[in-house]
């Protein structure tokens, strides 16, 4: 069983951290993992974006065009990878800054606020664990107790920033269990 | 040790210092300057030498002259950077010294672009620079894999004095993986006093040593020649690397790949099996030297009717892949060199369409 | 019969290739002699250029590596960076130095790589047979200039003495010359200088040394000094360009 995942947005809206988390919490779970970021000519004009898949045989293609889910942090990337996602994916739109939607009647969209949880719990940085937190939940792609465990060593060199990223994971959750 | 999850390229640079290389002389070039990046910060941590040069040009020869007098030494670098580095290969290849050489590919030529591409086999197997020299050439298809040549890269260019190339691309180094250092790749530093310029202070014996590469005599450069030719034949003896997949079936293709390609390859052998279509795959993990023999029997399986060689480039290996196939099936080329690794879907289509 | 002189220990026995009148022997006579004087011998690796001191390492008794056109500064730098206890010294001519290798020689300068060089200039590329070199004086035959160096169209000679002591960084820049006795003995001592700077761990030193071509220039060996110190020596001044006591000045 293999599963893909992409996160697309700005540079500089954490992408990569995100991606790697995730990549992180499923080589603890003991799944074969890759994680591809952007490099080159997509990086320019300011989309980046990551691949992580996670597969319990060694991962054959790293590249993927067609993942099975996608985290889009701005407009451009979910126009961009939306028609791309595989039918019965998730789709997470941040919505505090994309006002159109997948497109895509086949698709497990969910819409989450980042950026406007993120100001509430004090710094709009977090938009991307508020995210983060909103799609593990959804998708159960990973265990949530697990990734709370990488989300902390990640910070564990700015302690004081783990409180607001916790809390950033589990009001994400909160919005994943809404609907 | 367990595992961590860290990007080919600063894989790379801890795989040296895991295997005992404490210096390391490089130029940035992308899509790998984060091995220089790490080092920077790494190199000091555990003693040992870290310089950027002002070219690929003088890094090459730095790593000449430490190699020269003994040192466990090692680059990284992109295409063109190997071009420019050309020329001290054929020297150090003549002086016979140990050096690693990593290069994470870029497609090319000229600038090119800096997407994956594997266009650099024949420079890397077939001598980037003049002379009759060969490179003991290994390709990584996972950052652990790159691991794991990088730390037996270095015993390698100490047992044929000879260098190694680690021929890498853009996705080996910018892809994180979990890797593990396996401890016993770790190997101590030969003992050089033979023939190395360490001093003579530090040998028993009185005797200069000299590093060098010229034979003004035509007896002594054949001689030399004829000397450097019996390593190369003997790596062909002793150091053929491969990676059968799915061979064990009544295949009716065979593949032969090497590194990325090879994995988007191991997935279409997957998938095809999935379809009721037996594949199967020979992947060098040494291009040079080249396993023609397992190649020519996988493709003599009287259930193969048909060879492809699936390259990042348009078509290198393939004249590997026919020398070794001798006629006795048709071999076909596949591949792209604008840096868009193809998907598995566009080279199922391909071999599809040949059945 | 007692022999007037000594070999140094550091110079083999084998007799040189170069033309009659060429400096390179005094030059070879004078590393060795200061090797000898130091106790440095068994520490000491020299690194051969391309040019007609190609064969350096046949004359000396101590380990020598062979470089690249023009590269010997990038490979003192490696043996140098992993083996600081070595003595290493680079044996360049201008072509090899200023011209190709002119990359190399200012970086390595630069960085104060602690090594260093012996430069012999004689404004030829001599082991080619005679060709235009960076140092080739305005209005010098050679067998690519012949109707003299046109400074209009490849500028005017390069002074590498100036140009690397214009860097602040290397410790010790001097221009001496073997044409006559009495600048021999002042060229050794610069030698000796530049080799004790490099034992006190100090940075980059170059000693460059006015020379003779008689062969390509056409002379004896008697024309050729005598040509050497009319033409030369006015354009290429003779002294010591930088200390590393003017460096502590600054």
């Amino acid at each position: 069983m293999q599963r893909e995942v992409m996160f697309a947005g700005f540079g500089g809206q954490g992408i990569l951290l995100i991606g790697n988390i995730l990549a992180h919490t499923a080589m603890e779970e003991g799944y074969e993992v890759a994680w591809v970021p952007s490099y080159g000519p997509e990086m320019r004009g300011g989309t980046a974006y990551c691949l992580v898949v996670i597969s319990d045989r060694p991962i054959g293609s790293p590249i993927i065009r067609n993942p099975m889910h996608l985290v889009a942090m701005n407009h451009p990337s979910l126009e961009k990878f939306a028609p791309m996602v595989k039918p019965n994916g998730v789709v997470v739109i941040n919505s505090s800054l994309i006002h159109i939607g997948s497109d895509r009647d086949d698709v497990d969209e969910l819409l989450v606020p980042a950026n406007d949880i993120a100001n509430d719990l004090g710094s709009i940085k977090v938009a991307n664990i508020v995210a983060l937190g909103a799609f593990v939940a959804r998708s159960k792609i990973a265990d949530f107790e697990l990734v709370r465990q990488c989300v902390k060593k990640k910070f564990s060199s700015k302690k004081k920033l783990i409180p607001i990223n916790m809390a950033a994971l589990e009001e994400g959750k909160k919005v994943a269990q809404l609907k | 040790m367990g595992k961590i999850l860290m990007k080919g390229n600063e894989a790379i640079g801890e795989a040296a210092i895991r295997a005992g290389c404490l210096n390391y002389f490089a130029y940035p070039i992308t899509p790998q300057s984060e091995v220089a990046e790490y080092l920077s910060r790494r190199m000091p941590e555990v003693g040992g030498v870290f310089l950027q040069a002002e070219s690929e040009i003088a890094v090459a020869n730095m790593l000449f002259g430490a190699a020269g007098c003994g040192a466990r030494v090692f680059t990284t670098s992109s295409s063109p950077g190997i071009s420019l580095m050309s020329e001290a290969i054929s020297y150090i290849s003549s002086a016979q010294c140990p050096v690693v050489f990593v290069n994470i590919v870029r497609g090319g030529p000229g600038l090119g672009g800096i997407l994956p591409s594997q266009a650099d086999y024949f420079q890397a197997t077939k001598g980037g620079g003049h002379g009759d020299y060969r490179l003991l050439v290994m390709a990584p298809a996972s950052v652990q894999e790159a691991v794991e040549m990088v730390m037996m890269a270095f015993p390698l260019a100490e047992k044929y004095r000879n260098p190694v190339m680690i021929l890498g691309d853009g996705l080996i180094g910018q892809m994180m993986e979990p890797v593990e250092f396996p401890e016993h790749l770790r190997s101590e530093p030969s003992n050089k006093d033979d023939w190395a310029t360490n001093g003579m202070d530090t040998r028993k014996s009185n005797k200069p040593n000299l590093v060098k590469s010229l034979f003004l005599n035509a007896e002594l450069l054949e001689e030399h020649n004829i000397l450097l030719k019996a390593k190369y034949d003997r790596m062909k003896q002793e150091e053929v690397r491969y990676e059968s997949y799915n061979t064990d079936t009544d295949y009716q293709a065979l593949i032969v790949s090497f590194g990325t390609m090879s994995r988007v390859c191991r997935t279409v052998i997957d998938n095809l099996k999935a379809q009721g279509f037996e594949t199967a795959m020979i992947r060098p993990q040494t291009l040079f030297p080249f396993p023609q023999e397992p190649i020519k029997q996988a493709a003599l399986k009287e259930s193969c009717k048909v060879v492809f060689s699936i390259e990042l480039n348009m078509g290198q290996m393939v004249e590997d892949v026919e020398r070794s196939v001798q006629g006795k099936r048709p071999v076909h080329w596949y591949g792209k060199a604008g840096g868009d690794v193809p998907t598995p879907e566009e080279v199922i289509d391909v071999i599809k369409s040949f059945f | 019969m007692a022999k007037t002189f000594k070999k140094p220990q550091a110079l083999s026995d084998q007799p040189t290739h170069y033309c009659p009148g060429c400096t390179h022997g005094i030059i070879h006579r004078l590393v060795a002699e200061v090797i000898d004087e130091l106790g440095i011998r068994g520490r000491t690796v020299g690194i051969a250029p391309v040019g007609c001191a190609v064969l350096a390492y046949n004359y000396f008794t101590f380990d020598f590596q062979e470089a690249a056109h023009g590269r010997a500064p990038a490979m003192a730098t490696g043996i140098k960076r992993v083996r600081p206890d070595l003595i290493v010294f680079t044996y360049q001519g201008d072509g090899d130095l200023a011209s190709i290798g002119m990359g190399e020689i200012i970086h390595a300068a630069n960085r104060g790589e602690k090594f260093t060089t012996i430069f012999v200039n004689n404004t030829v590329y001599g082991m080619t047979g005679g060709q235009m070199a960076p140092t080739t004086l305005q209005g010098q035959r050679t067998t690519t200039s012949p109707a003299g160096r046109n400074v209009e169209e490849v500028g005017m000679p390069v002074k590498m003495a100036e140009l690397l002591s214009a860097l602040e960084t290397p410790a010790y820049i001097t221009r001496q010359t073997v044409l006559k006795p009495k600048y021999v003995v002042r060229a050794k001592k610069a030698i000796k200088k530049a080799f004790q700077y490099q034992m006190e761990g100090r940075c980059f030193s170059l000693v460059e040394l006015v020379s003779t071509c008689p062969t390509n220039w056409g002379l004896t060996p008697v024309e050729a000094i005598k040509w050497a110190e009319d033409n030369m020596l006015p354009y290429f001044k003779l002294g010591e360009y930088k200390t590393p006591d003017t460096v502590e000045e600054d």
